[in-house]
This record gives C-alpha cells, structure tokens and sequence, in this order.
C-alpha cells in the first residue's frame, strides 16, 4: 500500500511540474476580432520561423522549439490571462504585440523574472535598461520613428523644414499619443508648425479630420494608426487628393491591407520600418522547403513574404538569436526565462549573423547592453508601388535623433523609477 | 462671408451625409424592433457578415475553405471564377434571407412570449456566433470591396461651390450615393409597409401579436420577412461602408454608430432613424468643428451620445418614438 502511494505522489509530481525538454515561446496572437488582420500574418511569421529551426536544424542548440499560442484579441485583459496561463510553462520570453497588454505586463514579467519583448511597440522609456530591467524594445522604439520621420523630411528638404506644416493623425490611444512629445520636441530644433488630429477608435469615420487637413493644407501627413483606421485614413487621403507622397505612416501603419482597399490611389504612399521588406531572401526557400511544402505552415501560407509577417520572423530570429547568447553565456542548451534575459541583454547582431541566418540586410546590426533595452533606432523608409503591390525600402536604414529621444527617455524612466521606488539595474 | 462659416457649412454638409450612412445602419435595428420588439445586437455583425458574403461570392472564394484546408489536408481557396457585383448581390440577400429563416428556426421561435430581455440577451448571442462564422466562411483578411459605386471628390459641387464662395467644398461621391440608396430604401420601405398585403400584416404584428394571430397572420412568416429586410438593408450598409474601409471585421462595429441615432430617432420610426442620423451627423461634425480644437478633438464618439441624451431629456421615447404609457 505504501509503495502505491508513492508511485501515485510521484506520478502526480511528474505530472504537475513543468514539461521542461523544449524552449518554450509563448505567442501572444490574436487571429480574431478588429486587429486579426495585422496580428494573423505577425503570429504566422514567428510560428513559421520557430518551425523551421525545428525542421532544419532539430532546434537551437539541439533543443527543439515549442510554440504556446494564445489568443488575446488585442485585448489587455485576456493578454494578462494569457500571460498567467503561459508564465508557468518553461516561457522563455514574452512578446505581447500590443502597448496596452505591455504596460500591465512590465511590473508582472519583472516580478516573475522573464523578459519581455517588444519590438518597435511598447513603453519607450524601456529603451532604458537601467530603470527597465526585463523590457527590451530594439532595434527601434516609437520616439525612434516619430524622429525618423522627421529625419526623412529633412532629407528630402535639403536640411530645412522651417515653416512647413505637419500634420499628425493619430489613433485616440496610448500608442497614438506615443510620438507627441518627441515631435513637439523635434519642432522646437526645426521650426515647423504641428498640428494634432486625433481619431477616436476605431476610427471608420474620419472625415472631420480630413476636411481639416483639406482646408489646412499641410505638406506631410504623419499617421499613427492601427486597423480599420489606417484603411480608411489612406481612402480619404486619396479621396481629398492628399499628395501620397508626402503620406507617411508609422511601420503600424504600412502593411499591404492597409493600402490595397484604396486600390491604385495609394500608389506612392510611405511607412517607416525598421526591417526590410519582400520576399528576396534565401530564409524564404528554406521556409519554402521546410515548413510549406511539409505542411507545417502556421497559417494558409498566403500571408509569407508580406510586412507584418517578416516583422513575425525577425522577432523570432531576434529571440532565437539570444537564446543562442544565452546558451553561450550560461554553458547549457536547456536554458530558463532568467537565462534568456541575461542573452537579450547581451546580444549582438551582425550582418554576418543576419546573412547566415538567410536575411542578408534584412535589418540593422546592433549590440544590446545592460544600459540600452532599445537598440541604435535605424530607421528606414517604405513606399507602397500599387501597379506591382509591393513595398520597397527607399532610404537605408538611418540614425534618428539620440540627442533629443535620450533625454526624453532619460526623463520618462526617471519619473517611473521615483514612482515605483526602482534603483539602479546596472551597477 | 467669412472663411470660417464658409467651412462651417462644408462641415454641415458633410456632417448631413455621414447622418444617411449611420441612418442606414440604424434602419435595421428599427425595421426589427418595429415589428418583434427585439432590440437586435447583432445587426452590425449582419452588415459585415453580409459584405463578407458578398465579396466571398465575387472572389469565387470558396467558404470554409480554411477548415477545410486544416481538415482534409487540401489547398483549395478559390472556384476560379468571378461573379459580377449585381448576381453576387441577387446572391447575396438570398444568404440573408436563408439567414433570417434560421434565426428564426432555431432561436427566435423558441423565445416567444419570452421577455424582452431574454430576446435581446440571444442577439447578443447571434451576434458573436455571427462573427464567428463570418471569419470560418471567408477568413479574417481586409477584403476590397468593388461594386462599381463612384468614390472620391465631387468635381460638380467643388467647382460650384468655388465660384460661389471662393472655396470648392469637399463632398464625397460615395456618400451622395449612399444618400440616394438610403432615400430609395426608406421610400421602398414605407411604400412596403403602407401598401402591400404583408407590409400591412408586419404592422399589424408590431401593434398586437395576439390579435395578428387570431385574424390568421402567421407569426414566423411575419418574423422571417423582417429578419430577411432587416437582413437587406444590413447588406446595403455593409456595401457603402465596406467599398469605404475595405470589407473588415470592424464593420461590426459600425453598430456603435447607430445607437444614438435610435435614441434620439425613437426605435420605431423609419424617418425617425433619418433625421435622428442627419441631427447626430450634423451636430458632431459641427461641434468637433467649433469646439473640438478647443478640448483636444476626437470628439465625434462621445458627443453623438450626449447629444442623444440631451433630446432623452425633453423626449424620452426619441423625436419620432411611439410614447408608452404603462398603468398599474
């Protein structure tokens, strides 16, 4: 009787503790509800890209990859659910695609010692290792691409925008107001005028706004926007007779169904990003070979080559590059979240890196430190060629103003280390 | 004439179309609450149900054609073919109304004599299991809807309006159509109700059940009928808001836009749900106009409904609502 009941305590152990043979990745999708558009290509990118190092190359180290998907709808509260409901599975790192599940999860992913991910979305005040010690948001943060932007006119201005007018529409959200203050800033060192336009959520009716830019007349239009606004922001600029070329949205806002309900009138407009485009890169035969033709595609397999599903891959490869730092680092293959963070905080990745990996200049070599979460914010530009449905990069991928988005950062991290009594990570 | 009331009556005009677009989805809620009582939750979700349909049917998409790739191990998306909009439409409202007679098969039948609370608890229902099948029949993608209806500036307007006032006015071609479907659609439906046999028989259910009965009108005819109106005139609205924003899952939410219009409107009145459109229009525009740059903007969502609010105030049934007075 005795030895059963050990056979039956130890079962119930085996049973209850963590399955810990794989390096786990929670993915934080959301394949339904008014976002699924933009989250089902991201979720397929990071699923394909996981799969194939499974396929290809048994894992990362020799670990296999295992893949949590959880649905959240872009929805705080069920991303916070998924979150508690993945955190116990051996979760290397989270990336919860959405500013408002990031901002719940920052305080929880450091209590519990998993880093978190996100890029080019998030808090930007993270970019400051020191305050944030288990968010990373590189290579480049929102205030990266408001300056970016800015950079972008300049350069197509000879140097001067003095006086022109820029208009920002914005969804009516924490992520919308994100670029304000830098841009304010970045007025006051270049002298043009902004104007605000704000879209409430979800933003199908937008025509106050674009009457105002009609009788206003700026020269550039800056969008920050997501879902069914950024469709309809670009048919109304098209409707006014907004130049396109002078359209320029945040990497949120430049993804093929953003433009293609506008048919041929988007032709010539731009986003930021801050990775490259296409399909013209080895991974994709590779994704091809391994994961399509075997039938382990994440989704249809219609969404491959597409922006937000390269932007899926890069963050994949991203993650699996500092599990690879990780596993240097810590002298085993079978690394934990504490680990994982510890690589994130080291990594370091080159063009020879991105070049083995099959995505040659796909995005911008960086070092990652204790000090800096965010990574050197290079910017690029994007412009949207409607006869071929393609986008392709029209600048490289340029520095933006650390001067001005370092004291801001600097500023933002300091306020929330006072609020939540914070000391110093990196000393 | 100064700049700004020159502008003023640019933001009026335009405010007045974008009144017949929220009017447009607003008919649908009255149509069935005219003639059951239900206030209908889902009849958002049935505008974008039935746009999806609609570009499913053009696209010669093939319906659940990802559960069918996931369960049989297939590839298949498309027929190969393209329908022309006007069959795709024919297509379309035969959908909708296959759609209403299963709403009231195998929900609506079960409830009657239910309380109104209960009827409108199982739209709410509907109406997610509506999205649901939505994204299972043709996919979660941003669809581009084209059935041929004119979009962008209108050059007529803008150059009279320039040689008038100095300044071309921005109307958009889209939304003079959309006046001129929503006015064909309140003028068919009146016509509807007033003369024929069965527009006769659906008042007649909206006044007294019991008694509609006892003179032998079919109740589930009568049901059905109105689900499958109600069910046109959400494909209607799906068309001029979807050929705007592409065919998405937001056009769900166009139902938010509606809400207002009812209030002040009244639920059961047709033209109440125009000029409570055309007053909610108007009045947003102009105020996120005049007051809007004064607080920050984005002021059209919330002011919609305090304005509903204030007309509660002095009206409580709406402009054109039937006023019920209960006795104990």
């Amino acid at each position: 009787m005795k030895t059963k009941l050990m056979t039956l305590a130890l079962g119930a152990m085996m049973a209850a503790g963590p399955v810990m043979a794989d390096l786990v990745f929670p993915s934080l999708s959301y394949r339904t509800g008014p976002y699924a558009a933009g989250g089902i290509p991201f979720a397929d990118g990071y699923a394909d890209y996981f799969t194939l190092l499974n396929e290809r190359d048994g894992g990362i180290g020799g670990v296999p990859t295992k893949l949590l998907e959880c649905e959240t709808g872009y929805n705080t509260e069920k991303g916070v659910e998924c979150y508690e409901s993945l955190k116990g599975e051996g979760a290397l790192v989270f990336q919860p695609l959405s500013t408002g599940i990031t901002y719940q999860l920052i305080p929880k992913t450091t209590a519990d010692d998993i880093p978190m991910h996100t890029m080019g979305y998030g808090r930007t005040s993270a970019a400051n290792g020191d305050v944030f010690s288990h968010t990373f948001n590189y290579p480049g943060t929102y205030w990266n691409g408001a300056s970016g932007a800015i950079n972008y006119l300049l350069e197509i201005n000879g140097g001067d925008i003095k006086g022109k007018k820029i208009a920002l529409v914005y969804h009516n959200s924490a992520y919308g107001k994100e670029p304000i203050r830098t841009l304010e800033e970045l007025q006051k060192k270049y002298g043009y005028d902004l104007s605000l336009l704000p879209v409430d959520h979800p933003g199908q009716e937008q025509k106050s706004q674009w009457l105002q830019i009609r009788r206003e007349k700026p020269d550039y239009v800056l969008m920050w926007g997501w879902g069914v606004m950024n469709q309809v922001a670009i048919q109304e600029a098209a409707n006014i007779r907004f130049p396109m070329e002078n359209f320029i949205g945040i990497w949120w806002s430049g993804a093929e169904h953003d433009v293609l309900p506008a048919g041929e009138k988007a032709n010539g407009y731009k986003a930021l990003t801050f990775h490259n485009v296409g399909r013209d890169f080895p991974i994709f035969d590779d994704i091809k070979t391994h994961v399509v033709d075997t039938g382990k595609a994440a989704g249809a397999g219609d969404q491959i080559g597409n922006v937000l599903y390269n932007r899926g891959m890069y963050a994949a490869m991203l993650a699996a590059e500092a599990v690879k730092t990780a596993q240097e680092i810590h002298g085993t293959a079978q690394i934990n979240a504490s680990q994982m963070r510890d690589g994130m905080e080291a990594l370091s990745i080159t063009e020879e890196k991105m070049a083995a990996n099959g995505m040659p200049n796909f995005g911008p070599s960086f070092d990652v430190s204790c000090e800096n979460h965010g990574g050197p914010g290079l910017v690029g530009v994007t412009q949207w060629d409607a006869a071929n449905q393609t986008w392709s990069m029209i600048s490289d991928f340029q520095p933006t103003d650390m001067e001005v988005i370092g004291a801001l950062i600097a500023e933002d991290s300091a306020a929330y280390a006072a609020e939540n009594k914070i000391d110093s990570q990196c000393n | 004439m100064s700049d700004q009331l020159i502008y003023a009556m640019e933001v009026t005009l335009n405010g007045l179309m974008a009144g017949v677009l929220y009017a447009l989805v607003a008919l649908g809620f009255v149509l069935i609450y005219k003639a059951s009582g239900i206030f209908n939750y889902a009849q958002g979700v049935m505008a974008l149900f039935a746009a999806m349909t609609l570009v499913g049917i053009m696209n010669g998409q093939v319906p659940f054609s990802h559960l069918i790739n996931a369960m049989f191990g297939t590839h298949i998306h498309h027929f190969g073919w393209h329908v022309p909009a006007l069959i795709a439409i024919i297509l379309t409202i035969g959908v909708m109304i296959l759609l209403a007679w299963a709403v009231q098969y195998f929900v609506m039948r079960h409830l009657v004599n239910q309380e109104p609370i209960i009827l409108f608890m199982a739209t709410i229902g509907l109406a997610y299991f509506l999205e649901g099948l939505s994204d299972l029949m043709w996919g979660s993608e941003i669809k581009k809807l084209d059935v041929g209806l004119p979009q962008g500036i209108n050059l007529w307007l803008d150059e009279v309006t320039f040689n008038i006032f100095g300044y071309g006015f921005f109307v958009d071609n889209l939304d003079i159509v959309a006046t001129v479907i929503a006015a064909l659609l309140v003028a068919a439906l009146v016509a509807f109700s007033q003369y024929t046999k069965q527009g006769r028989a659906m008042r007649a259910v909206a006044d007294d059940h019991q008694a509609a009965l006892s003179v032998g009108i079919s109740l589930n005819y009568i049901w059905v009928m109105v689900w499958s109106v109600a069910g046109f005139v959400a494909l209607v609205a799906g068309i001029v808001w979807g050929t705007k924003s592409g065919v998405q899952f937001s056009l769900s939410l166009i139902a938010l836009k509606a809400l207002p219009v009812l209030m002040l409107g009244g639920f059961t009145s047709i033209p109440g749900a125009i000029v409570g459109g055309l007053i909610i229009g108007v009045g947003e525009k102009l105020f996120d106009f005049l007051i809007g740059p004064m607080i920050g903007g984005a002021t059209e969502n919330w002011f919609a409904y305090v304005l509903a609010l204030v007309f509660l105030v002095f009206r409580p049934q709406g402009l054109f609502g039937e006023k019920i007075i209960e006795r104990v």
